[in-house]
């Protein structure tokens, strides 16, 4: 049987990680709600009915993404920045690139991940998943700006530029969160 | 619940807020009439030759229906042995083939080596084909490292072709058809950067969207030569961009002086406190 004490989510059996990425564990920030529903529908085809995901950051990932919900005071449309009211505006994403700019980073560690099970066998990307978990941990309280030093490394984006590093830095952003809320909106409390 | 905060700090990157607002203006403004992006409207070209590569271009950038830069720089240095022409929307190549010298500049500082083509031809494939095109640069990558000479085409969807010789932008057809005709394996020096010039001419005499002026940059073992203007167009126009005239430039015809009669009318005299 796959050992609880390591990972909050248990393990799934060994065919289930071929080409099939990783079940996302329940205290990382970065899973979406589309890994929310993909888990779902598979643990109900596997039988496995266990509910492994916290109640708790079930309900935070059903809150909508600040993205694509009214952008004004107190919710309400803001007509001037962001046009007329359209239910299609807040659900779907109104760029062709939005949705994949959004998950690129996660679904390009779940297809090496996948690439390097295939070919080394599982324990190089569970070592691997486990620094990257260990390195995301490290981080400033959520309205101050994290370096991410670690992660990077880990990443090796320490040596490479792109364009998330010279596009709406978040170190140089003109607005902050406040800090109460953001505070408790990532410890599920909101 | 009031969301009147944000909850996530924004992500680094990509923004897509005014997606939505751009696409509900641009139905108010019927029909084309939406500002457009600077286009370089280009005739760019590169030649295999010898001992390296020739690459040339024009430098004419177009905004619509007017020219907005009638020297613009198109060749973008991206490492000592490569160099890179951009086509497509100005402001796209430029900050494409930046981020790309950079990158490769880290890759040098860390190994100690010059990068290799192929190196740069995959980041830049990566990168354009991450954003499915909407980034618009049709660029030619040519450049001499440890394996030889090298010339590459990448589209804006990352499509990558090695090639001999090349032409791309707006005037490519007319350019293309001078390189056909005149291209020859091994060619000397000057036959190949007279062959590039012709070809770039034949692109600003054929297509609107070229003209001005041409660069050459031809790289070699030896080094970069980054001739700009090579040919200057014969249509300059001959501003002078100081006007300022020598005293005697107008010749006097009369003079007459009239003296102004002043009458004091009142005195006043301030003591000033000195210490």
């Amino acid at each position: 049987m796959a050992t609880r004490t390591l990972f909050h989510s248990p393990l799934r059996p060994v065919e289930d990680f071929v080409g099939a990425g990783f079940a996302p564990d329940v205290s990382s920030y970065y899973t979406t709600q589309a890994e929310v529903r993909a888990y779902h529908r598979e643990s109900v085809t596997k039988g496995d009915k266990m509910n492994s995901r916290g109640l708790r950051s079930q309900l935070k990932d059903s809150v909508p993404v600040a993205g694509l919900c009214p952008q004004g005071a107190y919710g309400l449309q803001d007509s001037l920045r962001s046009g007329f009211t359209s239910i299609k505006n807040e659900l779907l994403p109104s760029h062709p690139l939005e949705l994949s700019e959004k998950n690129f980073q996660l679904n390009q560690d779940k297809m090496n991940f996948s690439t390097l099970r295939n070919i080394q066998g599982l324990h190089a990307p569970l070592k691997l998943q486990m620094e990257y978990r260990a390195a995301r941990q490290i981080q400033r309280l959520p309205f101050l700006p994290s370096s991410n030093l670690a992660l990077d490394t880990l990443r090796g984006s320490d040596e490479s530029i792109g364009f998330e590093d010279i596009l709406c830095d978040p170190a140089q952003s003109e607005v902050m969160g406040e800090p109460h809320m953001m505070v408790e909106y990532k410890l599920g409390m909101l | 619940m009031a969301l009147s905060t944000v909850l996530e700090t924004p992500g680094a990157g990509f923004n897509f807020d005014n997606a939505a607002r751009n696409a509900a203006l641009e139905g108010l403004f019927e029909g084309g009439q939406t500002p457009k992006p600077l286009k370089t409207g280009t005739t760019i070209a590169g030649v295999v030759f010898k001992d390296g590569v020739v690459l040339g271009a024009d430098t004419r950038a177009t905004s619509s229906d007017v020219v907005a830069d009638k020297m613009c720089a198109k060749i973008h240095y991206i490492s000592p042995n490569i160099y890179c022409c951009g086509a497509g929307t100005a402001a796209d190549t430029e900050k494409t083939t930046d981020i790309l010298s950079s990158n490769l500049s880290i890759f040098s500082l860390n190994s100690g080596r010059n990068p290799r083509m192929v190196m740069a031809v995959n980041i830049l494939q990566d990168m354009l084909y991450r954003y499915h095109g909407q980034i618009g640069a049709n660029l030619i990558l040519g450049g001499v490292d440890c394996t030889g000479n090298h010339l590459y085409t990448v589209g804006p969807y990352g499509s990558v072709n090695k090639v001999p010789y090349l032409a791309m932008g707006s005037g490519d057809l007319a350019a293309l058809g001078i390189l056909e005709d005149g291209f020859k394996h091994d060619l000397e020096l000057e036959k190949a950067k007279e062959l590039v010039r012709a070809a770039i001419h034949a692109g600003i005499m054929s297509d609107l969207g070229s003209g001005n002026n041409i660069d050459i940059c031809v790289i070699t073992k030896e080094g970069v030569d980054y001739i700009r203007p090579y040919k200057e167009s014969e249509y300059k126009d001959d501003r002078k961009m100081k006007y300022k005239y020598r005293p005697g430039t107008t010749a006097v015809l009369t003079e007459k002086v009239v003296p102004l009669n002043l009458e004091v009318v009142q005195e006043m005299v301030q003591k000033m406190e000195t210490v």
